[in-house]
């Protein structure tokens, strides 16, 4: 595990500065920075209402920030100020995927076809816009069966691959939740954002999460960005953690540093500190083991 | 109908007297619904003063008719449906079965085998005049409402957006056609793609302002442009006509070798050494219109295996979703908006051409009501469904106007065409009814690894638009 | 400038008529989230209603009063198309209730086809002229104002004030906001959501009665066709004025209304259908949720 470094350098994809997002007389975000390293894993934390979600919706484009600059570097150097694109473009031309806290799967639309769905934009240029591949011409034949196969893999990786031809609105919660993930990753990300992706598991779910997470981040090289409730998932799989409390940052570092910081202590439990602070100690780690 | 709860004692007693009860009360309701409507009937006299008379026979009857039904249906025919949806329960068997029948999988060739078929069969039952009413009445006109409905489907079928204003394209195709062919002489073969583009334009222009919209606000500026066009077309006299529209509009040609005019030198009729008949034009229509029919249809069903037409039903789906990754939803919209639109052109100039004659009188909101019907009633996205649906309820209604042995049985004043849109009207209700879903509900998926499972109607959404 | 002022008050009128018949589409669409095409045709069935109650009146009782006369057409088409609405809801719009959300809409549309036709068959196609009741007029210098546009207006806010105080100040309007607001959870705290929403449809033709009554007081006129470009006005104006609001709704009639009358009277009458359209078509482009509608949130 590294330390989080607060210098902006090729390393780092995501760097947040600033940002703030007002809702009507609500602050929801108050002068927000930090960075994302990449291949990293970072999780977001903090109480309910923190501004979590909002963040993430700054950074996916559904929310267009009140201030504040968001930039992504790619991979190939190239770099895009996220506030100033669309929502579509943000995953079109940035890369950045994500998924939601209340899943949004093309539930009518089998498994394979919404992660086809996900490669869209590949596909329409492979497609001529349509119009090639409806008149039969073109590299849309073998570029449809290219995607298909990307599918199969990601639904191998995501243990969904016996499910493949049934609606998605049929998979068990950990399975849509599973799929949702394989669907962003279908979109060829660099930057992968989920939100709460353990919510609502069961601890053998949880566990195939974190070896999927673990799996993205090691294989594919694609940096994630999370929100997170749950602590078992936090500690065990994030490389840096950024805590959150009433939409200012109030912690930045390892999940270590994050976990005996006092400030996050009382944000989590509200009291003294040292009052719960070997309370809290015991349970981060009864359930980091 | 009061809201009792479900009996579940086999106590036939009990069930007599509710029968009775909410019998009584259908009655009595039925009473104060027809009083004034059924009971009493208003005309004008010779001074041209309104006045009114009493219907009493007739109240009675469906006054009687109402309690009577409603005494059946909670006293015997709810009871009967239950225990044998009970007894399949039991029995385990499941409502739908899996395996399809030689019949059911070949539905579509089968189909269009028997609709090439259609006109000769048409001739050979009836000759060549009798055919006329068969080739024009019930296959031209059903085929129409087909292509139609086809052309809406990808626009709330697919795409999920509600248009409640579709027949402005329809007008816009037939007016295309009507003014272009009269100004500029242009054919039919030429006038036809073009008028499908011109509408696709316009489904472009008009889609683009509003398609933000979400929901029902998407539903009534649809109406709103329908009936704009349409008031346009009534007004503008010097290039539409106004109200009386446009008529003598020229013929299709088998593609300029062959004309339909009865004063040409290239006549088909004389052509082939045949008696004058103006069935062969409509026989000729016919296969044009199943040609539009199957060239629908194949666009429909190859752009669901593309990504646009798979971007279409995950909008339907899921905007927000879509958005996220990376699908550019004005433009599938706007897409989805002009191809349905096109084919409403399409249709449109086909209609004009058949016709012969345009007036606004045939884009009323009623049209795009009965074609969004269709849609639904077919069940969303199913091209088959959609078909059976127009089968149904454009042939049923129009198997009507052919019902003149009714007035031997109702008396001489009976015309069954008044009756037409009454049925159809209930027959819209009834079906939604026991059908919500449509007769199809189920969609095919566009891509499978291992099997092709229909995706059961329980899970696909309608959309938000 | 008195021909402005005249235009004015007509548009007025118009908008009271347009603005009665809005808070039933809003009403509805607020409560249950369906657009009831049906509900035009319930304003036709009003207008019939008090057509017919209007011929009886005059067979039997010559000499009748005016004013009771009108009040007896109003009461009695309030019952009428009350209970028509009522059994509409109960056999085509209850039993689709939470399914799928097209099913309704085409239940709707045919009972409104069902409706218009209906009335054609039993009452024929042609247009009811009836005499008019009322025929006052007073002058003021070059503006004239009826007697019977006085009654519209102030039966409209009558009625507006009492439909307010319904829903905003009764227990059973608590129980219908509340039904707006989430069907299920109503219903768990006890709120019969049935009978509200069945209370709600009676209210929404009681009022699109007194609309028709009053269409057919104006206008001296009633045809089987009246349900569908009223009622498209009329919904318009709900949509204009932001659907599922009250005062949205009046707001919208009185909009459309005025557009209307100013439109024929300066530009054309042939186009005045045009402009309407064109305006709320404009509005919703700018404010896509009507005039006083609530923003709508993008829930992420």
């Amino acid at each position: 595990m590294t330390s989080g470094t607060q210098t902006m350098n090729k390393n780092t994809i995501l760097n947040v500065e600033h940002l703030s997002m007002r809702f009507g007389g609500l602050m929801a975000i108050n002068d927000l920075s930090f960075q994302v390293k990449r291949g990293d894993i970072t999780a977001l934390i903090g109480p309910n209402g923190a501004g979590k979600t909002t963040v993430f919706n700054c950074i996916t484009g559904f929310y267009k920030p009140t201030m504040g600059m968001i930039t992504l570097t790619q991979r190939g150097g190239g770099q895009y100020l996220l506030e100033r694109l669309s929502d579509f473009e943000i995953t079109k031309q940035a890369k950045v995927a994500r998924t939601f806290q209340n899943i949004r799967l093309f539930g009518g639309l089998t498994v394979l076809e919404n992660l086809l769905v996900a490669q869209h934009n590949k596909l329409m240029k492979a497609s001529g816009y349509t119009v090639m591949g409806l008149l039969g011409l073109g590299s849309y034949k073998r570029e449809a069966e290219a995607a298909i196969e990307t599918a199969r893999q990601w639904l191998e990786r995501a243990d969904l691959i016996d499910r493949a031809d049934d609606p998605a609105g049929d998979l068990s919660y950990g399975a849509q939740r599973r799929l949702e993930i394989a669907r962003a990753m279908c979109t060829g990300p660099e930057l992968l954002c989920l939100d709460e992706p353990a919510a609502g598991l069961n601890p053998k779910e949880s566990l195939a999460l974190n070896v999927l997470l673990n799996g993205i981040r090691d294989e594919t090289g694609t940096s994630i960005l999370l929100i997170e409730h749950d602590m078992s998932v936090v500690m065990e799989i994030s490389d840096h953690v950024v805590v959150l409390e009433y939409g200012q940052k109030i912690s930045d570092g390892t999940p270590d540093h994050v976990k005996n910081d006092p400030k996050v202590i009382a944000a989590y439990l509200g009291v003294e500190d040292d009052e719960v602070e070997e309370v809290i100690h015991e349970e981060l780690d009864g359930s980091a083991h | 109908m009061a809201n009792s709860p479900v009996t579940t004692s086999e106590d036939s007693s009990g069930l007599m007297a509710k029968a009775i009860k909410e019998g009584l009360f259908a009655g009595l309701l039925a009473f104060g619904m027809f009083l004034l409507y059924v009971g009493i009937e208003t005309y004008q006299n010779i001074d041209n003063k309104l006045v009114w008379r009493t219907r009493w026979g007739l109240l009675a009857i469906f006054v009687i008719a109402s309690a009577l039904g409603r005494f059946l249906v909670v006293g015997f025919i709810k009871p009967h449906i239950d225990r044998r949806k009970l007894a399949k329960a039991k029995a385990g068997i499941p409502e739908i079965s899996s395996e399809k029948g030689f019949f059911h999988t070949h539905f579509l060739k089968i189909a269009l085998v028997a609709l090439v078929l259609y006109p000769p069969l048409a001739i050979m039952l009836s000759g060549v005049q009798g055919s006329l009413k068969f080739v024009d009445n019930f296959g031209i006109q059903i085929l129409i409402y087909v292509m139609l409905a086809w052309g809406l489907n990808v626009v709330v079928g697919l795409a999920g957006l509600l248009d409640l204003g579709y027949v402005a394209f329809y007008a816009v195709g037939a007016y295309s056609y009507a003014l272009l062919s009269d100004q500029f002489g242009l054919s039919f073969w030429i006038l036809l793609p073009l008028a499908g583009i011109l509408a696709a334009f316009w489904g472009i222009i008009l889609g683009f302002p509003v398609l933000r919209l979400r929901g029902d606000y998407l539903a009534i500026v649809t109406l709103a442009f329908g009936e704009i066009i349409r008031l346009v077309l009534m007004n503008w006299t010097e290039v539409t006509g106004g109200t009386a529209g446009i008529s003598g509009i020229a013929k299709a040609s088998v593609f300029g070798i062959y004309s339909f005019d009865v004063g040409a030198p290239n006549n088909f009729a004389k052509a082939f050494g045949l008696p004058m008949s103006s069935a062969y034009y409509k026989i000729f229509l016919f296969y044009v219109i199943l040609g539009l029919c199957m060239l629908t249809a194949y666009v429909t069903m190859k752009l669901r295996r593309m990504p646009i037409g798979r971007a279409w039903e995950a909008l339907r789906e899921d905007e927000i979703a879509c958005r996220s990754l990376g699908i550019d939803t004005v433009k599938t919209k706007l897409t989805a908006f002009a191809i349905g639109a096109m084919f409403g052109g399409f249709a449109g100039s086909f209609f004009a051409a058949r016709q012969g004659f345009v007036s606004p009188e045939s884009f009323v909101f009623l049209e795009s009501a009965v074609i969004l019907a269709v849609v639904v009633l077919g069940g969303m996205g199913s091209l088959t469904g959609i078909a059976v649906a127009a089968i149904v309820m454009v042939g049923g209604t129009e198997l009507l106007r052919e019902m003149e042995f009714l007035k031997h049985v109702f008396g001489d004043d009976f015309t069954p065409e008044l009756y037409r849109m009454l049925i159809f009207g209930l027959a819209m209700v009834v079906v939604m009814l026991f059908k919500p879903r449509g007769f199809v509900g189920s969609r095919e998926p566009t891509a499978f690894l291992k099997e092709r499972k229909a995706v059961s109607g329980s899970f696909t959404k309608e959309g938000h638009g | 400038m008195e021909y402005f002022i005249q235009q004015l008050l007509n548009g007025l009128t118009l908008g009271s008529i347009y603005g009665l018949v809005a808070i039933g589409y809003t009403m509805v669409y607020g409560i249950i989230g369906m657009i009831n095409f049906a509900h035009g045709d319930i304003f036709m069935l009003g207008g019939f209603a008090a057509l017919i109650v209007f011929l009886i009146l005059t067979t039997f009782l010559a000499g009748i009063p005016v004013a009771l006369a009108l009040l007896v057409m109003l009461i009695v088409a309030m019952l009428v198309t009350s209970l028509w609405n009522w059994t509409i809801e109960r056999v085509a719009y209850r039993p689709l209730r939470g399914s799928f959300r097209l099913a309704p809409l085409i239940t709707a549309i045919g009972m409104s086809i069902v409706l218009s036709n209906f009335i054609q068959v039993t009452q024929g196609p042609r247009n009811k002229p009836i005499p008019p009741l009322v025929n006052d007029v007073y002058h003021f210098g070059d503006v004239t104002i009826s007697l019977k546009q006085i009654l519209i207006v102030l039966v409209t806010s009558v009625l507006l004030f009492v439909f307010w105080y319904i829903v905003n100040k009764t227990p059973l309007g608590r129980a219908q906001r509340a039904t707006e607001q989430d069907r299920k959870m109503a219903a768990l705290l006890g709120v019969d959501v049935d009978r509200t929403i069945s209370i709600t449809f009676i209210m929404g033709a009681a009022l699109a009665a007194v609309a028709g009554s009053m269409y057919l007081m104006y206008y001296g006129v009633a045809s089987f066709a009246d349900g569908f470009i009223p009622g498209v006005k009329a919904f318009t104006a709900a949509v204009l004025g932001g659907i599922g609001s009250l005062p949205g709704a009046v707001l919208g009639g009185l909009l459309i209304g005025l557009i209307e009358s100013l439109w024929s009277a300066y530009f054309s009458i042939a186009y005045k259908d045009v402009a309407t359209f064109a305006i709320l078509a404009f509005v919703l482009i700018f404010k896509p949720t009507g005039i006083l509608g609530r923003p709508e949130v993008e829930k992420v």
